[in-house]
């Protein structure tokens, strides 16, 4: 498999990874999906969930991602994540205590924009919980 | 002709101040640095996403029902002016190039019969326009970005103004900002946040029918969640721009402010040498003149 896609992923505050890989495994809206080149050019949203990183014939990074949207050209991946956190440097006591803080601020929010803010909060929440374990 | 004792006054009160210029520099200086830093870093990400959003307008133009957001909600009778200050002064033109700005694009609304809204972000800016627009003024932000600027302060003006506009209580967001262009350099910026300006380059690719892309799940499913943060992710570039601009501009004149400082101690220091001399040679042919008359 010598054909490779280049795999770009920004946080709002960095560039995190800008590298040529085999296949990343992205956690779209409708499903996760993976990332060949020459895949279709396509926009989508992404869900809070584990993005893989697919080089030399296996994962080679598994990060999480707390949502945010992707742009799939036929050489290309873009991620561009709200968050994003390597598996590895996740660890399950932050993960649970941010669970519980999203718990709590999701029972506290009064009118619409706060009580949806809350909401995805913590969806997010739940799914690094999910990923932490 | 001042005494000694006033020029040896000047002359400390001087150094001190130099001191204090020269501290400010410094401190200005390292500040500078890691605002550089974030400014520079978060580019990537507000560049991809104003790309992917030109790509998402360009294959929604012409179609209607796109959001208001995007399209504009068809009136420009009401602006609001989002004006990105800084909350202390001492930083040379840096606060007044703002305030003209806006002042000079608030002028030209209104003259045209526009509604201006102004919301300031800063507390410089604020005070520098209240003499002239004092009621156009809206509630504003203070104090972002003392430690850094955090997404989510960029966030929570975001949010505001996105509330602002889906009540109806303005047409068109424009946020006027210092782009750091280097240390001894800024550049007043205007950009147009809502309705979103659809780039000549991205539709021209388009046109040339290059990339066709499919959407998941749906455009205007996705529409709906960029286009809110893509106002986040803007107005966040605009305050690390802002934080970079103005720590080079209160480097370059807190510089500029050592340089003359050590200029006035140069001269004050001749001249009190100078009137020190005079003065012990007025001493001596007092003590001679007096021995010989005797």
């Amino acid at each position: 498999m010598a054909e490779k896609i280049l795999f770009e992923l920004v946080s709002p505050a960095r560039l995190l990874v800008s590298s040529p890989v085999e296949m990343v495994v992205v956690p779209g809206a409708e499903g996760d999906f993976g990332a060949l080149p020459r895949h279709t050019p396509m926009i989508t949203s992404v869900r809070p969930g584990v993005l893989d990183v697919h080089d030399g014939g296996k994962v080679s990074s598994r990060i999480f991602v707390s949502g945010g949207f992707a742009e799939v050209t036929e050489d290309r991946v873009t991620v561009l994540a709200e968050e994003a956190i390597p598996l590895a440097e996740l660890s399950r006591e932050t993960a649970t205590a941010r669970l519980l803080a999203a718990k709590q601020a999701l029972a506290d929010a009064k009118g619409d924009v706060d009580r949806a803010a809350a909401e995805w909060q913590f969806e997010v929440a739940t799914a690094m919980d999910a990923a932490a374990q | 002709m001042p005494s000694l004792k006033d020029l040896r006054l000047r002359i400390s009160s001087v150094k001190s101040t130099r001191k204090i210029t020269s501290a400010m520099k410094m401190v200005a200086a390292s500040k500078l640095r890691r605002a550089q830093t974030a400014a520079e870093s978060a580019r990537p990400f507000a560049e991809r996403m104003e790309r992917m959003l030109g790509t998402l307008a360009g294959s929604l133009a012409g179609q209607s029902g796109s959001p208001p957001m995007l399209a504009g909600n068809g009136s420009d009778a009401v602006h609001l002016i989002v004006m990105v200050s800084a909350d202390r002064g001492l930083c040379g033109g840096f606060n007044s190039s703002i305030v003209r700005s806006v002042r000079h694009l608030a002028g030209t609304l209104l003259a045209e019969g526009r509604t201006v809204r102004i919301m300031p972000v800063g507390r410089k800016g604020r005070e520098q326009i209240k003499r002239d627009y004092g009621g156009q003024l809206i509630e504003g932000f203070e104090q972002l970005g003392r430690k850094g600027v955090a997404f989510s302060e960029a966030d929570a003006v975001a949010r505001r103004i996105a509330n602002m506009f889906a009540a109806g209580e303005f047409d068109v967001c424009t946020v006027v900002y210092n782009r750091f262009k280097s240390a001894i350099s800024q550049e007043v910026t205007r950009q147009q946040l809502i309705p979103f300006p659809a780039s000549p380059q991205t539709g021209a690719a388009d046109a040339a029918g290059k990339a066709v892309y499919e959407f998941e799940p749906g455009e205007e499913r996705i529409l709906a969640h960029l286009l809110p943060r893509n106002l986040a992710i803007q107005m966040f570039r605009a305050l690390l721009e802002s934080q970079a601009s103005e720590q080079g501009a209160r480097m370059t004149a807190m510089d500029n402010a050592t340089r003359n400082a050590g200029d006035m101690l140069g001269r004050l220091t001749l001249q009190y040498n100078r009137s020190r001399q005079a003065q012990i040679t007025k001493e001596l042919i007092e003590i001679i003149s007096g021995a010989e008359a005797l």
